[in-house]
């Protein structure tokens, strides 16, 4: 059993009562009914639910993919729920490194490149850029696929390169939707053990995961349900967990 | 400002990319933007023949000569008013320049009569038909805009003496000397022969319709003499400064009148006519040559258009995924929407220079194939058939660019 044992950094995310409804034809469906949420720097924390419990949506909010329909959501003390797309994309840009499930690499570029990208965005200058994705890559475990093209890495190299991609501008959180998803249980363990190195290193880490056993590895879990967070402590419980999942 | 230079650079480095990893499909769309612009810089270029043609052939007239004749250069409608009018002789001349040099500050420099017949030309045993007879004075080479292959002009002695010497065009020279010179030579005209002092350089064809250099030009003596006994004619009149043609056609009008003895209430029987007027009469018809010329051949530029259009559309939704990801690391909505752009405009201007290389060289064989058909190969058609190229790229690739700008990242990163 790990615990959160380490004292926590300043507030990162606070986020105060937000609802998020969509509108699909004629009905509403409310994702999110009413969470709040503080994240802290240097927090590892699981967000966990069944498929339908609002998970994806938080998500999104956190990741200043989509804006609630109500509530308050301060990312480090700045006000995004009324945030315009360039402001969103510019926080998206400097504070959240993401980690997606289907890796999301551009296909015909090369790790470095892939890596290189957010950094074109923040409008840093091509030496300062290689030398900065030349150094995370290293930091991977990657400095010998770096002119490699995604199709030429394995599913766990792939991984690896979304993630230095993700470290590459030194983000507030790094936000991982179901990292380990597509890959087998061997190499999700070796990502695993990325982040919990990345953790260890002062990083602060949000993920997103329906797997116990990949949550297990989060300080502080949350479990949503139905939009709304049924419980939110530190560490794991899996006896606790076991019971919020299989309730009818 | 920098970070706009590196998006830049990274929407050019992904638009070549892409265009790699899709090179069948690029290269068929960039073929609708080819054919497009060979079309229309081929027709551009017969366009840029044609004003030079017709500027040429309208040279020949001199933009500082006023011609006075019994017939306006326009089309009339009421011809009858014209055609009983009283013939235009060429004593006027005479008249018209002992008026000019009593009249101090005058517009005018000098009249000249000239009067014509069509005939045959002989030498030996060619001849050449329907030949343009000229007779007219020595001063006439002043508004004559022609150059000498050889020989010179006949002088003011040959002039007023009326002697039996000529100068013949190129043509006439041409097929009745095609290897000595024609010079001193005596030619056939009428049975009467006439000694070849100067054979004119080629002039061409006006407006391709009749060609220039069959013609023979002798004094006006010897013409009177042989050709016709009525002194019909045509009056060139040279003004000193062109920029006062108005005036100068002003002045030359009062002077006719005198001469014509017209009194104040009466019209004028005569025309006075200049290379303008006759310019803003065949204007408008080579402008709607031009114009109906481009709208056809445009047509073609506008289904390339829309084939990339088409094309970026596709690319668009292809990469939904692409577009959410590079959303979610940042890219803004105008990051987004110029790499489509560029995408769009990279191919067009492909397209752009692929098919003015094809112009080129089709103009290139052209001119070997029929030297007499009018091309004009221009930087200037270069630098427009570029700009059209991008702006074909911008204009059809906007649409897409701008959905792609708009997709939602939440909805475009869940899209497979």
């Amino acid at each position: 059993m790990v615990t959160s044992t380490r004292p926590v950094g300043p507030l990162v995310i606070d986020i105060e009562n937000i609802t998020k409804d969509y509108v699909m034809g004629e009905e509403t469906v409310h994702a999110l009914r009413g969470v709040s949420l503080q994240i802290h720097k240097t927090e590892y924390i699981a967000i966990m639910g069944p498929s339908g419990s609002g998970k994806s949506t938080l998500m999104n909010m956190l990741g200043c993919l989509d804006t609630p329909t109500s509530g308050r959501y301060e990312f480090n003390g700045k006000n995004v729920a009324e945030m315009n797309d360039d402001e969103l994309a510019a926080i998206r840009n400097r504070e959240i490194g993401f980690v997606f499930q289907t890796f999301n690499l551009l296909p015909r570029s090369t790790s470095l490149r892939n890596v290189e990208l957010p950094l074109i965005y923040a409008g840093i200058d091509p030496d300062t850029r290689e030398e900065m994705a030349t150094h995370v890559l290293h930091e991977v475990g990657l400095g010998d696929r770096m002119n490699h093209k995604p199709n030429e890495l394995s599913g766990g190299q792939r991984q690896r390169v979304a993630v230095a991609r993700a470290l590459v501008n030194k983000p507030s959180i790094i936000l991982a939707d179901e990292p380990t998803g597509n890959l087998d249980s061997k190499t999700g363990e070796e990502i695993m053990a990325l982040f919990e190195d990345l953790y260890q290193r002062g990083n602060t880490i949000i993920l997103v995961t329906h797997e116990r056993d990949i949550a297990v590895h989060a300080r502080r879990t949350v479990h949503l349900r139905d939009g709304l967070i049924e419980t939110d402590h530190a560490g794991f419980i899996p006896e606790l967990d076991l019971v919020a999942l299989e309730r009818p | 400002m920098r970070r706009f230079l590196y998006e830049l650079s990274e929407s050019w480095k992904i638009a070549a990319s892409q265009m790699r990893s899709n090179l069948t499909r690029s290269a068929l769309t960039a073929l609708g933007v080819i054919i497009g612009i060979v079309a229309v810089t081929l027709m551009g270029t017969a366009i840029g023949g044609i004003q030079v043609g017709f500027d040429k052939s309208m040279s020949i007239f001199g933009d500082d000569v006023l011609y006075v004749g019994q017939w306006p250069w326009r089309k009339v409608d009421d011809w009858w008013n014209y055609r009983d009018r009283k013939k235009i002789k060429t004593e006027y001349a005479d008249a018209l320049n002992r008026m000019i040099a009593m009249t101090p500050n005058s517009n005018l420099m000098i009249a000249i009569p000239t009067s014509s017949v069509i005939r045959s030309v002989k030498y030996a045993d060619s001849e050449v038909s329907n030949v343009l007879v000229r007779g007219t004075v020595s001063d006439y080479i002043i508004t004559s805009t022609f150059d000498f292959k050889e020989g010179r002009f006949f002088n003011d002695l040959e002039s007023r003496g009326g002697a039996n010497v000529c100068v013949v065009g190129y043509d006439v020279a041409d097929a009745l000397f095609p290897s000595a010179s024609p010079i001193d030579k005596s030619v056939l005209i009428n049975g009467q022969p006439f000694k070849i002092v100067g054979v004119i350089a080629r002039q061409g064809s006006f407006l391709g319709l009749f060609s220039l250099d069959s013609i023979v030009v002798m004094p006006l003596p010897a013409f009177q003499k042989y050709f016709t006994a009525k002194s019909e004619a045509d009056i060139l009149v040279k003004v000193k400064d062109k920029t006062k043609l108005a005036e100068a056609k002003d002045e030359l009008g009062g002077l006719m009148r005198r001469v014509r003895g017209l009194p104040p209430e009466k019209k004028d029987d005569f025309s006075i006519n200049e290379q303008q007027a006759l310019k803003s009469t065949l204007d408008p018809i080579k402008n709607s040559i031009a114009v109906a010329g481009l709208f056809i051949t445009g047509l073609s530029l506008f289904v390339g258009a829309i084939g990339i259009m088409n094309i970026t559309f596709v690319s668009v939704k292809e990469r939904t995924k692409e577009i959410g990801t590079r959303k979610a690391l940042g890219a803004r909505r105008r990051t987004i929407l110029l790499q489509f752009l560029i995408e769009s405009t990279a191919l067009c201007l492909l397209g752009g220079i692929i098919g003015l290389g094809f112009a080129f060289a089709m103009c290139f064989l052209i001119g070997i194939a029929f030297p007499s058909f009018p091309t004009q190969f221009s930087t200037g058609l270069v630098v427009i058939s570029m700009v059209v190229s991008v702006m074909t790229g911008l204009i059809s690739g906007f649409a897409p660019a701008w959905t792609a700008s708009r997709l939602d990242p939440v909805t475009a990163l869940r899209y497979e």
